[in-house]
């Protein structure tokens, strides 16, 4: 049953069409990536899942609910949260106070959730009263996708995870997000690190110049000659 | 040599004339620095919403005079009860006309960029002083005439007005300083001023706190301009005009957008301006502040606190 289900979105920036009626969809539990080469479309794409950009046409359904032309914080309340490629903490605050944020719209005791988080990030415990611009780039990614868990979201987005992370580290951000998931929690991900992306999805869609190219099982993709001659470094 | 005695022997008067006028400073400073950060725009017409603050507090001693209110002043202060309504419709009446300019003019501005809404303050600026101006013309206005004694401590002279507006300042700053640190708006004006867009995404209401902003920086001005009418018991339209150098060169000074750093700065340019008039002439005062903000920006661009 899908979660999160987007059709023949157009979208781009002002004049400028990047994506020329794609669909991709997310099922309840499912890890489902986008991949494809740089100037794709993944990041427009996920930008204007969010709403922070608005497309130009197509249907944005989440949890059966219309949520296309929406800014980003009356998705947030929706169900679905965000975790930017870049910029996607707060560097003068604190761990715990980063944490907190991801919950500003919460009115009632989120202390329950704070704890839930440190559980999935043991790292982000120890160091709850430092800046986190203080951290270094793999715990300050546990805090960016720490602060998009506080709100306990049904479809949690992620640009580029493993962006910027040493490669030792992008293993261990990747059973994060597979451990996320087992929580419950839908995710889709846009990726550069396509292999190790596909290896833990469900599903994949691989787009090209703003259109849809493959979609199939992670497994499936990875298997396939042609994926893997023209999307995967051979 | 008996001349540089004489003025080293005057230091310590001076540097309590410097913490005096650092602290009507910070107040002023740490106001710009929050919306310089958090609405991403210099505001020149900082300034002048001191001097509104001031001038609105007038406007309530008069009008309170007129009622027949008792201003009688409390132990040795130079003012009485209707000082400190005038503070409060002072800071309210000051805060409601910053949103209003902020609704009608700021907020329609915000999407073409800084320099258009640096432009668009000093007309703020140019428009406030002039209807001031207007309405209560171009001498001086004051607030009390009674002169008051000032009292010797340890060989410092040092009036009862002068070490309450000390004790306000101190007090705004704490009350600033806890409501940052761990009320949720506090926080949430913090992160804001970290990275708007994220804010956003994350749910926090910008807007909201774009007006908790302009609420906090025109009532610490306009706290900070009636202190500047209470130490010199009087107020001129070009009150605010003449704070905005040194509250410029303190925000620079202490890293643009770094509440704290305003804060320091402000002191540092107080006492730099006040410990000066040991040596060279009084008129020299303002271009204290610029060298001082000159030689900052040429070693230390970033300002003494800023740059993570």
């Amino acid at each position: 049953m899908a979660i999160l289900e987007a059709n023949n979105i157009k979208a781009g920036y002002g004049e400028t069409e990047i994506l020329h009626g794609v669909y991709i969809k997310v099922n309840k539990g499912e890890i489902v990536s986008i991949i494809g080469p740089n100037g794709a479309g993944k990041s427009t794409l996920i930008k204007t899942i969010f709403g922070i950009l608005k497309p130009t046409k197509g249907k944005i359904i989440l949890d059966d609910q219309d949520i296309t032309g929406l800014n980003p914080d009356k998705i947030v309340r929706e169900g679905m949260c965000y975790v930017p490629q870049t910029e996607n903490v707060f560097p003068s605050l604190t761990v715990e106070e980063n944490l907190e944020m991801g919950a500003f719209i919460r009115n009632d005791d989120y202390r329950g959730r704070i704890k839930e988080i440190y559980e999935i990030f043991p790292d982000l415990k120890q160091k709850r009263r430092q800046r986190v611009g203080k951290l270094s780039g793999g715990q300050s990614q546990m805090v960016a996708m720490g602060r998009a868990l506080m709100l306990d979201p049904k479809v949690l987005l992620l640009d580029e995870p493993s962006a910027s992370l040493a490669p030792n580290l992008v293993e261990m951000i990747f059973e994060k997000i597979v451990e996320i998931n087992k929580s419950g929690v839908a995710i889709l991900i846009v990726e550069q690190n396509a292999r190790v992306a596909l290896k833990l999805s469900d599903r994949g869609y691989i787009l090209a110049m703003g259109r849809n190219r493959f979609e199939d099982t992670g497994e499936a993709l990875l298997n396939n000659e042609e994926v893997g001659k023209l999307y995967l470094g051979g | 040599m008996e001349q540089l005695v004489e003025s080293i022997s005057k230091i310590p008067q001076l540097i309590v004339y410097g913490i005096i006028s650092g602290s009507i400073l910070t107040l002023g400073a740490v106001g710009l620095s929050l919306t310089y950060k958090i609405l991403n725009f210099a505001n020149f017409a900082h300034g002048d919403v001191m001097a509104l603050g001031a001038f609105f507090a007038l406007a309530s001693l008069t009008f309170l005079r007129w009622l027949g209110v008792s201003a009688t002043p409390f132990g040795s202060l130079s003012f009485g009860f209707p000082m400190i309504i005038a503070f409060i419709i002072a800071i309210l009446l000051t805060a409601v006309t910053v949103i209003i300019i902020d609704r009608i003019l700021y907020k329609k501005l915000r999407k073409t960029g800084r320099i258009i809404l640096l432009v668009a303050s000093v007309g703020v600026a140019l428009s406030l002083r002039n209807i001031i101006q207007f309405i209560w013309g171009p001498d001086p206005q004051y607030y009390f005439k009674k002169i008051q004694i000032a009292k010797k401590i340890l060989g410092i002279r040092i009036k009862p007005d002068e070490i309450l507006i000390i004790g306000i300042a101190v007090l705004l700053v704490l009350l600033l300083h806890l409501f940052l640190q761990y009320t949720k708006m506090g926080k949430a004006m913090r992160a804001t001023s970290d990275n708007m867009e994220l804010a956003r995404v994350t749910g926090i209401d910008t807007d909201k706190i774009i007006i908790w902003t302009w609420v906090i920086g025109s009532a610490l001005a306009a706290v900070g301009g009636i202190l500047v009418g209470i130490e010199n018991k009087f107020i001129t339209p070009e009150l605010g005009w003449q704070l905005l150098l040194p509250i410029f060169a303190a925000v620079i000074l202490g890293g643009i957008g770094n509440p704290y750093g305003a804060m320091a700065g402000a002191m540092i340019i107080g006492l730099s301006e006040e410990i000066s008039t040991a040596f060279i002439s009084t008129a020299y005062k303002p271009a204290v502040a610029f060298i001082i903000l000159v030689i900052v920006l040429l070693f230390k661009p970033k300002g003494l606190f800023g740059g993570k």
